[in-house]
């Protein structure tokens, strides 16, 4: 008896599939993914390093034409340089970190016109993941990297109260502000389900509201900001706790709390971006051939 | 689900609504019953052909059937789950070949992709080794492991693909038109790889395909679909009789000489005279040795030989055949 227990367990398994959460197996699938693509990527070290420094001086050019304006002026819209350093770096990080992890999504659109999305719907791991992992590009890590560096810049330069909050809004806004971006993301491939040029509509929110944070809120018009606070958030990415961190006006009137909002927003953006997707998704119908 | 009813589609329906611009924001609706009420069981282990003409609705049953694409009506059931709703869940018992294109990552090479497959199925090791093994062996792709998908032969990619869809030891495999475009040499390796995945690990097989020697070689039972609708359920053979079809008995005479004539045999008829040698159509299910005896009564006869109906003629009848149209 003993035996034959002792032959069973040591014949091959079946392929066991578990009913695991549907986000861990997201994860577990979009990180195999990566760290293929990772290997392939790093056989061409060469080339790696090429496209990263061209990603980096790409994005840098944004604050050098930042800097310039500073050359003619001392402040813009009433904040100094290292201020809007503050501004810049926070969002230019958190849409890095955004675009490095979802960035590949805009390639959708193509895949659902001509049915190559089909491919992916017959694998046992989420096609979010699938998607988003698909030729993750490490390039983008330059883009972060002079985030960072604009960050840190203003860090030193500023003069800056610290207290325990404001130290700590420093990785919750990136955080959240890469998580909201995220969202943008994945509502705009969502929307490649319908229109395939939608990534265009997508690249108009999530790198022209890079660009538009990088500057302070005084410097646009009243209903423009009144847009990305409410209707698509991207003030809470950086603009509302970067101002909290410096100790400066909000705009339209907003109580102080609000900088303590950008992880609920974040949470909300995501429920959003997952229903949307999942509409998206459904409507998918292959292609004739 | 008793294995019976491996693969179970009652009253399934696909409709496409197409919608064409036919002027300045002015659309026209129009749908397109893709697939029109197909109802048929596959028993597990079952190795069966799906054929019909461009268009008839082959590819979308298929869909239907990964997963891929939910039905606009009825009921379908692969294992006993509903393919759209448990897709992921399907995907582990599935595999599935697309002739058309490839379920591999385009710009790695295979090995990359068969690795990645590994962990995304959660394929044991010893699984994973001994099917890789299997199928580089018997599909001769050794020499195309470390090579990119991309610069693979259509040939090349298809061996490649199939063996991607059996890592994870399916139950059922899906085929759509896995013989397109390959060498008769490649084909005769898929088949016989087929043949033998079917008879040793009896996997249920679902092919379509154009090439009517894959059906024949590979598959006793055929569905022919058409416009939607299956109009043929049963065995290859079956097909004749269904087809009415006809077998030609090819004579040659000692002379030219005018069209054969026998009068009192009128389903008998000369479908063509080339000099000395003349051909007769006659019905399949009819025997050839009388009509042989009364030539050779009537005519000088020196040589003759009968040939089998084309089963492709016999298809391509019921097509236009098909009442739907
Ligand atoms: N995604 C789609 N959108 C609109 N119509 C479609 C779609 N997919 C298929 N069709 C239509 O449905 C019908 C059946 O197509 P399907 O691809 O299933 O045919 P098939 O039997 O596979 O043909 P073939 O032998 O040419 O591959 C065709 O009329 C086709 O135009
Ligand atoms: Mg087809």
């Amino acid at each position: 008896m003993a035996e034959i227990q002792a032959e069973r367990t040591a014949a091959p398994p079946p392929v066991v599939f578990s009913e695991r959460s549907r986000l861990v197996e997201g994860v577990r699938a979009y990180g195999l993914i990566v760290a293929m693509w990772l290997r392939s990527t790093m056989a061409y070290r060469a080339s790696f390093v090429m496209t990263t420094v061209g990603n980096f001086v790409s994005t840098a050019f944004d604050f050098v034409t930042i800097m310039l304006m500073f050359a003619h002026v001392d402040v813009l819209g009433g904040f100094t340089l290292p201020e809007v350093a503050l501004l810049y770096g926070t969002s230019a990080t958190a849409f890095g970190l955004a675009d490095l992890v979802l960035g590949s999504m805009d390639r959708l659109g193509r895949r659902v016109r001509d049915g190559t999305l089909d491919t992916l719907l017959v694998r046992p791991v989420p096609v979010l993941a699938q998607v988003a992992a698909d030729r993750f590009a490490l390039r983008r890590l330059g883009r972060i990297t002079q985030g960072l560096l604009v960050l840190g810049y203003a860090l030193v330069t500023l003069d800056i109260a610290w207290t325990p909050v404001k130290v700590l809004m420093l990785p919750m806004m990136v955080l959240s502000g890469a998580a909201i971006f995220g969202a943008v993301f994945v509502v705009g491939a969502a929307f490649q389900f319908y229109a395939q040029d939608a990534s265009e509509v997508q690249n108009a929110f999530t790198y022209g509201g890079t660009t538009m944070l990088q500057y302070p809120p005084t410097v646009f018009a009243k209903d423009l900001v009144r847009g990305v606070t409410f209707v698509v958030p991207l003030a809470f990415v950086s603009w509302l706790p970067a101002l909290y961190v410096l100790g400066r006006d909000y705009p339209l009137d907003l109580p102080r709390w609000v900088a303590g909002l950008p992880p609920v927003v974040a949470a909300g953006c995501w429920v959003l971006a997952g229903l949307a997707w999942r509409v998206g998704l459904r409507s998918y119908r292959s292609t004739g051939s | 689900m008793d294995d019976m009813d491996f693969i179970e589609l009652d009253g399934v329906e696909k409709v496409f609504d197409v919608r064409r611009k036919t002027g300045f924001m002015r659309r026209e609706r129009r749908e397109v019953r893709a697939v029109d009420g197909i109802s048929f069981r596959v028993p597990r282990g079952e190795m069966v052909g799906y054929i019909g003409p461009n268009g008839a609705g082959k590819s979308t049953t298929i869909k239907m059937l990964t997963g891929i694409l939910t039905p606009s009506g009825g009921r379908l059931r692969v294992a006993g789950i509903d393919p759209s709703r448990e897709r992921t869940k399907l995907a582990h018992r599935i595999g599935v070949v697309f002739g058309q294109r490839t379920t591999l990552w385009w710009d790695l090479p295979l090995r990359d992709s068969y690795r990645l497959m590994h962990r995304m199925y959660r394929i044991p090791d010893s699984r994973y080794r001994e099917n890789l093994d299997r199928c580089v062996e018997l599909l001769d792709l050794g020499a195309l492991l470390e090579v990119p998908v991309r610069q693979l032969s259509l040939g090349q990619r298809m061996r490649g693909d199939i063996a991607a869809a059996l890592l994870h030891d399916p139950e059922v495999l899906y085929l759509d038109e896995p013989t397109i475009g390959l060498d008769v040499i490649s084909k005769a390796k898929v088949r016989e790889f087929l043949r033998d995945l079917n008879a040793e690990r009896s996997t249920t097989v679902l092919l379509t395909t154009h090439d009517l020697t894959d059906i024949e070689q590979l598959c006793k039972r055929v569905m022919v679909i058409d416009h939607g609708r299956l109009v043929y359920d049963g065995a290859l053979a079956g097909l004749h009789e269904v087809g009415e079809s006809e077998r030609t008995l090819v004579v040659d005479l000692e002379r030219e000489l005018p069209p054969i004539e026998l009068g009192s045999e009128p389903s008998v008829r000369v479908v063509k005279v080339e000099g000395p040698r003349q051909w007769l159509a006659f019905p399949a299910s009819a025997s050839a040795a009388p009509l042989v005896a009364r030539i050779a009564a009537g005519y000088p006869l020196v040589d003759l030989s009968v040939r089998e109906p084309d089963i492709e003629s016999v298809i391509a009848k019921m097509y236009v055949s098909d009442p739907a149209l």
